[in-house]
């Protein structure tokens, strides 16, 4: 166990101070992931998980401090942080097999090598026999089911959620909720993945999280960060326990007075 | 009576259906106005038709409007002694040529000005500039230039078909969409692996929008500038035709420019949906 990802002191602003526009997304937000952690932002909107999501994919830049993975200070997007997008961002052109293999290829493994790992992440999120199937023959669902797959073959250091579910059914997302938790479970020698998990859904925090991280708007701040105290694997049982609905009543408890009435 | 009726649900339903299986069919099919073919082809067919007894009982002048008949036996003509394929292929030879090198030089002008603002800000003054002026005002300058013939035909047609290919090439470049280029940067591709196996592909859409474009603009300039600058070709042909007070002919020429079009314009549809089978997933 180490520090897997460390976030210093990061603040954003969009604007010049003294103007209208103006925006304080984020406001000297620290905390460290540590190695094979699951860490959720949870937060209404305008709380700046996302800016602080895109901030580590090194999309965006932190106005101040800094993001390290690994001891090093991040810049730019780089295949040490895979990131799975709510809009799956599939490239349309490319089968199942080719999006997956996107990045082994990048990493120059041979071509027999990168089917392989393919085939078994494919496999693994539920999509053997869809490999020849291109995105848009595909539901919802299993588009986001491709995405991950193609984010953890490729091994990043860390993998980076936003909001992977928003766009999903209601039914389908307790599904892909344990496929998230399995596909970033150890196996095969690969340790268990470090994972930073955007969403607004408090159950969903409470499912997959390690801890979750409690954040407040205008400006983005972290409010509390919380243990959750179930074992792994988690499935349906862990919904029904009754620590459960506390914990996540508790949360809402914590919220509810930050989400602005529309 | 209703009650009964609810009591036999089958019965009912097997009544309506030997109805249905009498009438039905030519309901339907007039309900739905016959079958897709057949309403493409009801108006140009009435229309020829009407044209064809109007003509032959001279209530229209034969001068202007020669029969249908006519104009049919005198494009079997023109395709027999070869006057024809030589003027098409004349034409065709042409638009390729025009297309080919509009497409080398915009395609890749395009996809500068698209990645690179300040390049494109160099570029757009200029292209701006020119760009209003129409392909036909090009052609004394072409004449000056090239001469007349086949030159100057093809410059005037290069003309046209260029903007139309640089444009969509510059908005494909913008509309790829901002999270394909995230997730292939977070999957480790490089500049040179972002702009081949990413903002290429993604733009092929639009390239082949600015293709059929380019494609039915090019007819419409090359068509003039046979006019006036060759001594060949369909526009050229219409032209002679007319100075030999030939309408039958002109009618060949036209309609030849017309179904020529229309499949050059099939043809790359056809090979869009072959090329890029995922695209469909876009329109919808």
């Amino acid at each position: 166990m180490g520090i897997k990802v460390d976030i210093a002191n990061v603040s954003k602003s969009y604007g010049d101070e003294d103007e209208n526009n103006f925006v304080r997304a984020l406001d000297d937000v620290s905390i460290q992931l540590q190695d094979g952690e699951f860490v959720s932002f949870l937060g209404p909107s305008g709380c700046g998980k996302s800016t602080l999501l895109h901030i580590i994919g090194g999309f965006e830049r932190a106005t101040r401090g800094e993001v390290r993975v690994n001891g090093t200070a991040i810049a730019g997007p780089g295949a040490d942080r895979g990131v799975v997008f709510q809009d799956y961002a599939l490239f349309p052109w490319l089968t199942v097999m080719e999006n997956v293999t996107f990045g082994l290829k990048l990493k120059e493994l041979p071509q027999r090598e990168c089917r392989e790992i393919a085939r078994e992440f494919i496999a693994l999120v539920g999509l053997a026999g869809f490999e020849n199937s291109f995105p848009h023959q595909l539901s919802g669902g299993m588009r986001q089911r491709c995405a991950l797959a193609r984010s953890v073959a490729n091994d990043p250091e860390v993998l980076l959620m936003d909001e992977p579910l928003a766009a999903i059914d209601a039914l389908t997302r307790n599904s892909l909720q344990e496929e998230i938790l399995k596909v970033c479970d150890a196996r095969d020698g690969r340790t268990r993945k470090s994972v930073i998990y955007v969403t607004h859904s408090i159950e969903e925090a409470v499912f997959l999280s390690d801890r979750i991280v409690v954040m407040t708007p205008r400006p983005g701040r972290i409010l509390e960060v919380i243990a959750v105290p179930f074992d792994r694997p988690r499935n349906d049982d862990t919904r029904l326990a009754p620590t459960f609905q506390l914990l996540a009543g508790e949360i809402w408890g914590i919220l509810k007075s930050y989400v602005q009435p529309h | 009576m209703t009650a009964r009726e609810l009591q036999h649900p089958q019965e009912i339903t097997r009544h309506a259906r030997t109805r249905r299986s009498r009438w039905g069919k030519l309901q339907r099919a007039l309900r739905r106005g016959g079958p897709r073919l057949v309403r493409l082809i009801i108006l140009p067919i009435a229309l020829i038709a009407l044209w064809e007894i109007f003509a032959r009982l001279e209530l229209i002048n034969p001068i202007f409007f020669p029969m249908p008949s006519r104009i049919v036996a005198a494009a079997y003509q023109l395709l027999l002694d070869g006057e024809l394929v030589r003027n098409i292929a004349d034409s065709l030879r042409r638009i390729a040529i025009a297309n080919v090198v509009a497409i080398g030089i915009a395609v890749p002008l395009g996809f500068l000005m698209g990645l690179y603002r300040p390049f494109e800000d160099i570029m757009d003054g200029l292209i701006n500039l020119v760009r209003p002026i129409p392909p036909l005002a090009w052609i004394p300058l072409a004449i000056v230039w090239f001469g007349l013939g086949e030159v100057s035909v093809a410059f005037i047609t290069l003309i046209s078909a260029f903007f139309a290919i640089l444009l969509n090439t510059i908005a494909g470049v913008r509309a790829v969409d901002k999270s394909l280029v995230r997730a292939a940067l977070s999957l480790g591709a490089t500049r040179r692996v972002l702009i081949t196996k990413v903002v290429l592909p993604a733009t092929l859409p639009s390239l082949f929008n600015g293709f059929r474009i380019a494609l039915g603009v090019s007819w419409m300039s090359i068509v003039a500038a046979e006019l006036i600058a060759s001594s060949s070709g369909l526009g050229f042909m219409i032209n002679y035709y007319r100075e030999l007070l030939r309408p039958d002919l002109i009618f060949v020429g036209m309609l030849s420019i017309g179904i020529i079009g229309f499949l050059m314009d099939r043809g790359l549809q056809w090979i869009e949906r072959r090329l890029l089978p995922w695209r469909v997933a876009l329109e919808l």
